[in-house]
């Protein structure tokens, strides 16, 4: 190992690599007892497999730290013929601006009510499908309602909101054919009090199907001898669901849970941002379209990106919580 | 009784029985008919829900006036269906260039976001490397941070790509789920291919091109098909860094027509007689959804796999 290091060959590997493990570096056991070669030596030996990192190191560079670090900006009053180099440092002033404008609460509320909502009705509804999907014997129809479900998850929002449109606007065809029975909704499109809902079910519409992957996996990797013995002992096929099926997609459910739960203060940008002129900013502005329109739009940069950074901040801390609540649960959660 | 003490000398005999494809497990209750018939009902209404939409998009883009008149705006199945829709928008101007402009996005950048996401995943998957785990750490920080729209944008704004089809590609470039799940299938192939073709004198872009891709095809496949689908889709992206609406892609022309209502007028068209605003409309939509259409059997095919993988690494 300790001989010429320019013309080292790679060490062999270490073990078969258990997929779970392949995260860890590769064969930390061995390490205490090879000799480490001299970084320079490692570089050299390395050098075409860090050339093809790099093109993807500068993107991330580029355009992901960079702009991170360019959330300096939130404690700037920015001026963009000056640039955040030299722009005057203000400490806290964007933020205490930010915390005094109604327009910035009434988005903030805004998004809580649509998270709530999303939580309540669009998160158990991919579950709910798994379980249909799930009890289907026959697995032709399976397989075609699977094609059917997985479909809506591929189209842009802004072809699903023209399609609601088409179907639910105010001369859309479901309208029509009710106001031709006698049966009024008005322009659910444009309705602010119905607002919430209508992204929701839009939400449902687009992803509920493509949101079963996950459960359907989850739900085929619990033993069938367990159904067996409950069906043995005479449980009918909803106590099997509540108390075989449930528990055992409990993990995959808590997991999404928290992901869901970091992303409290994100609902569907390009979605509200595409129908929010429609309804009007009252009901439809959310935290990412209130940074959009005053920061872009407005131009006043420093405290939108003080609402974009207090987003930021407080979705991280809330996925690290709510992973620290998963292992007070006995659960797995998203990492350790 | 027996019946039961019989399927577990079974099971005890077999092991655990795989699971019938086909036909009920022996231990399942015949359901009942309001089981079966709410179920069915279930699935029938499922169906309508996700399909309606579709069909009268497409119903409504082949359909004249009169039938649209007579039918309070839209169709579901025309009875006298004409292309005239499709060969107004497509025979040059917006619509037709918003197209292209999508198409040529699309292409360039799947294939360079495939490209740089092989070359950073193969470039980590490699045991023993020198800074992959650092690298590594780069890529899924990205998953806890988010670096905001705006310190985004102006960051654009300062290599000077607002305006440009680079800002369509390039802030969008990698997705780290994406190199999640090709790292993690290269990782699965067996080191002993590695080896020999190591033995053999083969060079890393040796092994990568003659080893690692022809055995990563599937997986290739679904990633591809994810970025394309991403840009082909994207929108809010080119409503953030475009100005000038001749570099427009389908989407913002899509929302412009049916969302914002903006008539498409004859000379935007370049031809003088028009079909129904409607059906123009739909017929809008529709080019903007054939794509995924096309690669959709492809996808459905490979992307459950593809995207458990990721699930379970990421």
């Amino acid at each position: 190992m300790a001989n010429t290091p320019v013309t080292a060959v790679r060490p062999p590997a270490p073990q078969p690599r258990d997929p779970e493990d392949a995260d860890r570096p590769a064969g930390r056991k061995g390490k205490k007892h090879r000799i480490r070669q001299p970084l320079r030596h490692r570089l050299k030996r390395d050098k075409a497999l860090l050339l093809f990192c790099l093109p993807g190191v500068l993107y991330f560079a580029l355009f992901f730290y960079l702009p991170l670090a360019g959330n300096v900006i939130a404690f700037q009053d920015y001026q963009p013929f000056l640039g955040f180099k030299q722009s005057p440092f203000v400490g806290m002033a964007n933020f205490t601006a930010l915390v005094a404008e109604p327009e910035f609460w009434s988005a903030v509320s805004n998004t809580l009510q649509i998270t709530a909502i999303q939580l309540l009705l669009y998160f158990p509804a991919p579950i709910a499908l798994a379980l249909l999907l799930n009890s289907l014997i026959s697995e032709k129809i399976k397989r075609f309602i699977q094609t059917v479900v997985y479909l809506p998850h591929f189209l842009s929002w802004v072809v699903v909101v023209a399609m609601f449109k088409q179907v639910l606007g105010g001369a859309g065809s479901v309208t029509t054919l009710l106001m031709e029975h006698g049966v009024s909704i008005g322009n659910v499109m444009t309705d602010p009090g119905t607002f919430k809902f209508l992204i929701t079910a839009q939400a449902i519409w687009k992803d509920c199907g493509w949101g079963t992957i996950i459960f359907l996996a989850s739900i085929a990797s619990i033993d069938m001898g367990q159904y067996e013995s409950a069906a043995m002992d005479g449980a009918g096929w909803l106590r099997r669901i509540w108390h075989i099926t449930l528990p055992g997609i409990r993990p995959v459910i808590l997991m999404l849970l928290i992901l869901r739960l970091g992303d409290i203060l994100s609902v569907g940008f390009e979605q509200i941002l595409l129908q929010r002129d429609a309804v009007g900013p009252d009901a439809a502005e959310v935290m990412d379209t209130y940074v959009y329109f005053h920061g872009v739009v407005d131009g006043d940069w420093g405290m939108s990106t003080a609402a974009g950074l207090m987003k930021g901040v407080i979705g991280f801390a809330l996925i690290l919580a709510a992973n620290k609540l998963a292992h007070r649960f006995g659960e797995q959660g998203v990492y350790r | 009784m027996s019946q039961s003490v019989a399927t577990r000398l079974r099971a005890a005999r077999s092991g655990p029985r795989p699971r019938k494809s086909n036909g009920r497990p022996p231990w399942m209750e015949r359901p009942h008919w309001y089981g079966q018939g709410a179920k069915g009902l279930a699935l029938i209404a499922l169906t309508v829900v996700v399909l309606y939409p579709f069909v009268l998009a497409i119903g409504t883009s082949l359909a004249g006036r009169e039938e649209l008149n007579a039918n309070g705006g839209y169709v579901l199945i025309p009875h006298h269906p004409t292309l005239e829709a499709y060969r107004v928008i497509l025979s040059g101007g917006v619509v037709t260039r918003a197209a292209v402009v999508s198409i040529f996005i699309t292409l360039i950048g799947t294939a360079l976001s495939l490209a740089c996401t092989v070359m950073i995943a193969y470039g980590t998957s490699r045991p023993g490397t020198v800074l992959a785990k650092p690298i590594l750490l780069l890529v899924l920080g990205t998953f806890l941070f988010a670096p905001g729209i705006i310190p985004t944008y102006l960051a654009v704004q300062q290599f000077h790509m607002l305006d440009t089809y680079a800002s369509l590609i390039l802030p969008v470039l990698l997705n780290a789920f994406n190199i999640v799940v090709v790292r993690s299938f290269f990782q699965s192939i067996p080191e002993e291919l590695y080896d020999a073709a190591r033995i053999d004198g083969a060079g890393e872009v040796t092994v990568l091109f003659r080893i690692v891709l022809p055995l990563s095809k599937a997986v290739l496949a679904v990633v591809g098909l994810f970025y394309a689908v991403g840009y082909w889709n994207s929108f809010f992206n080119a409503v953030l860094y475009l100005n000038d609406a001749g570099k427009f892609p389908i989407q913002v022309i899509l929302r412009s027509y049916v969302l914002n209502g903006q008539s498409i007028n004859a000379s935007a068209m370049g031809v003088h007689s028009i079909p129904p605003a409607t059906s123009l409309q739909m017929a809008v939509l529709i080019v903007a959804i054939v794509p995924i259409f096309c690669v959709y059997p492809f996808l459905q095919k490979f992307f459950v796999k593809g995207v458990l993988t990721g699930a379970i690494k990421g």
